[in-house]
């Protein structure tokens, strides 16, 4: 057996390193090419979020009133006017900053969902399976199923329409509204994940032999059942990001959500919708690093899937 | 409940200042004057303990009417065959049984003076670990793999004996080498992959250990080790709960452990105790058949190789139906219209620690 060996060699040998599970992850992510390039992606996406803006030329909101008029008040294409390489649009804001600022919105809000997420999901998901078959258990499960039947956009949309007005929906020029209505139907899924796996994991013996020492219901939770299961909820919500963005963008598509001159990439599409036969440039833009967003994440989210797996372990 | 505390309270920090010479001095002491704090003739009293299961079948009487004693400070052996309620007798006492669908419908189990059925389920919680530690079968499956050992031996003291950090993290490496596991101080950090069966039965054996319990349930320690191992692991147990002064309920199905570790022995069938009495007594004249059927099918070094191994005849009976009368009675060889119709109780044999439950070996019985 390896333990075995391991543990007799190491008795005059010097002292390794203890090895983890995540370092053990890590080492397989890392010999998973499309997980590398979701990886870099989505490092280069974050990067030009939080640092590009600061570096452009244009602020997102200023109008190059002085160019768009020279243009006889049309879009300028991108690499036409050096100071502005990607273009502008129909009121002469410069694409790349709004494109940067977006990223920003895009995924600011593609995160802040998984914390809504996580909040809501693993708490119930945790409850819920611990006190399996229990009337608790029952409540929020039937909750969450209602909550997983009702359609997705549908909910949000109403959700961000009803508290549009309100202080709550203006609040953070309307991100919040967004954080939580994307957040209110997307903490299902991981609901009934994180109660599959405490079904399963409640049972294994570890579990008996801390309930033998007396080890209270919170910490069996908390620190026996929940790293346990944490594999499956953090790929989870690395899948569930893109989920996001694109809900997001559909969000902004219909004018819910962030309120001009902000924008995201989904209301970047929706502004350049009407001139995208003249002016592609305008949707294709944003939409490419939608794409690139979303299959960023869904390689690195398959990526994580198979490095956390412990089937896996010792293979490839 | 409260001088119990106060005692264990007091202990605490003296184990961890003292060298191990003082502890054991202290301890051989304390056993000596055992006598003095005790609130019972016997540190665990199980009376008439009926532990049943609803299954879609039916209910299944796993343990019925089981009575017995634990010393303070003895070993004491429960054996029998796999199904015959041993292992559901151990949780019982622990208050471990899964319910659903596990229950325990009678009796009562009296730990130290205090009437564990009647215990709140949170004082229950602070008394397991504490005051009773558990070794479980498999070492393999029942250490947490996302977390150290130091922090699974820790768990307990932390959890009991709110000692600070430090005083803590001393008393997981003193008891990581009390149980033999070397260069224990570099190993805390350690996950339980990186040790081998064995070493983590040991640990299993620390964290049992870990608050200084009155009482072990070892249930089948050594089941899942190789044999080498195991005789490893036995003494182990049996050196610290000698030093401990730790009584130890020894759940096992090998005679030989049994014979080799304990100061009396329960032998179960089907749910019920149907011999009791001290090694000595059991292994040389057992008084009911299935306990002679128990010690023939041993394998002996003088059989014929290439003969068949014997064996009892027939299986253990599904507890959802369990015989009438004596339970045995469908597989014993001396079986007579009494054993049908009337269970035997458990009766005083050749002396008074020997009980057994049988007709035939009864004063008057047609086995002499």
């Amino acid at each position: 057996m390896a333990t075995n060996q391991q543990v007799v060699g190491r008795v005059g040998v010097q002292q390794q390193p203890s090895s983890g599970v995540w370092r053990d992850a890590f080492g397989r992510l890392r010999k998973n090419r499309l997980a590398l390039v979701g990886l870099f992606g989505i490092l280069f996406l974050a990067f030009i979020g939080i640092f590009g803006p600061m570096i452009t030329p244009w602020p997102y909101y200023a109008q190059d009133t002085a160019a768009v008029t020279a243009n006889g008040f049309k879009p300028i294409p991108p690499f036409v006017d050096p100071s502005h390489i990607l273009g502008t649009d129909q009121l002469g804001q410069d694409m790349l900053s709004r494109l940067l600022d977006g990223a920003r919105i895009s995924l600011t809000v593609a995160i802040v969902v998984q914390f809504v997420v996580i909040g809501i999901g693993v708490p119930i998901g945790a409850i819920a399976g611990w006190y399996s078959g229990s009337r608790i258990d029952n409540g929020l499960m039937r909750f969450t199923d209602v909550m997983y039947a009702f359609p997705d956009l549908l909910l949000i949309i109403l959700f961000s329409v009803a508290f549009r007005e309100t202080a709550f929906g203006q609040a953070l020029n309307g991100l919040l509204l967004v954080f939580v209505a994307i957040g209110l139907v997307s903490w299902v899924t991981v609901a009934r994940l994180v109660r599959g796996q405490f079904l399963s994991l409640k049972e294994t013996e570890f579990v008996e032999a801390a309930q033998a020492i007396g080890v209270s219901d919170r910490n069996i939770i908390m620190k026996h059942l929940l790293p346990n299961g944490i594999s499956p909820i953090i790929v989870a919500i690395t899948l569930g990001i893109p989920a996001a963005i694109l809900a997001e963008a559909a969000l902004a598509y219909i004018g819910v959500g962030v309120q001009p001159p902000r924008a995201s990439w989904g209301s970047l599409i929706a502004a350049g919708q009407p001139f995208i036969r003249s002016y592609p440039h305008l949707t294709y833009l944003p939409g490419i690093l939608i794409a690139v967003a979303l299959i960023s994440f869904t390689f690195l989210g398959d990526g994580l899937r198979d490095a956390l797996d412990p089937k896996l372990k010792g293979k490839q | 409940m409260t001088g119990s505390e106060d005692v264990s309270l007091a202990d605490a920090p003296t184990i961890v200042e003292l060298s191990p010479e003082d502890v054991l001095r202290a301890r051989g002491e304390a056993i000596a004057n055992a006598g003095m704090g005790r609130k019972a003739d016997h540190l665990l009293e199980v009376r008439g303990l009926s532990t049943h299961f609803s299954t879609p079948d039916g209910v299944v009487q796993a343990v019925g009417d089981v009575s017995f004693d634990v010393g303070y400070g003895e070993t004491l052996g429960l054996v029998g065959e796999s199904g015959c309620g041993k292992s559901v007798t151990a949780l019982s006492i622990a208050r471990l049984v899964p319910d659903p669908p596990g229950k325990i419908v009678a009796g009562s189990i009296t730990f130290d003076g205090i009437d564990l059925l009647k215990l709140s389920v949170e004082d229950m919680r602070k008394l397991r670990g504490k005051e009773i530690g558990f070794i479980f079968q498999d070492p393999l499956t029942s250490l947490n793999p996302t977390l150290t050992i130091g922090y699974q031996i820790g768990e307990a003291i932390k959890e009991h004996m709110g000692l600070p950090d430090k005083a803590a993290k001393d008393r997981i490496v003193e008891l990581l080498s009390k149980v033999g596991i070397p260069r224990a101080k570099d190993r805390l950090k350690d996950y339980p992959f990186q040790f081998s069966g064995g070493m983590r039965q040991r640990v299993m054996i620390a964290i049992a250990l870990s608050c200084d319990p009155k009482l072990i349930l070892a249930d089948e320690p050594t089941t899942a080790l190789d044999v080498t191992i195991q005789a490893q692991i036995l003494e182990l147990i049996q050196k610290l709960s000698t030093e401990f002064g730790t009584a130890v309920l020894l759940i096992t199905h090998d005679l030989g452990i049994a014979a080799g570790m304990c100061d009396r022995v329960n032998v179960m069938y089907a749910g019920r105790i149907v011999e009791t009495g001290s090694v000595d007594e059991l292994f040389e004249a057992p008084r009911m058949p299935y306990a002679w059927g128990l010690l023939d099918s041993l394998p002996r070094i003088d059989d014929v190789r290439g003969d068949r191994l014997r064996t009892i005849e027939g299986l253990p009976p599904l507890l959802i139906d369990p015989p009438v009368a004596c339970r045995f009675n469908p597989r014993c060889a001396y079986t007579r219209d009494i054993c049908r119709t009337e269970e035997p109780e458990l009766t005083v044999r050749d002396s008074p620690g020997h009980l057994a439950r049988c007709w035939a070996t009864e004063p008057g019985g047609w086995i002499a």
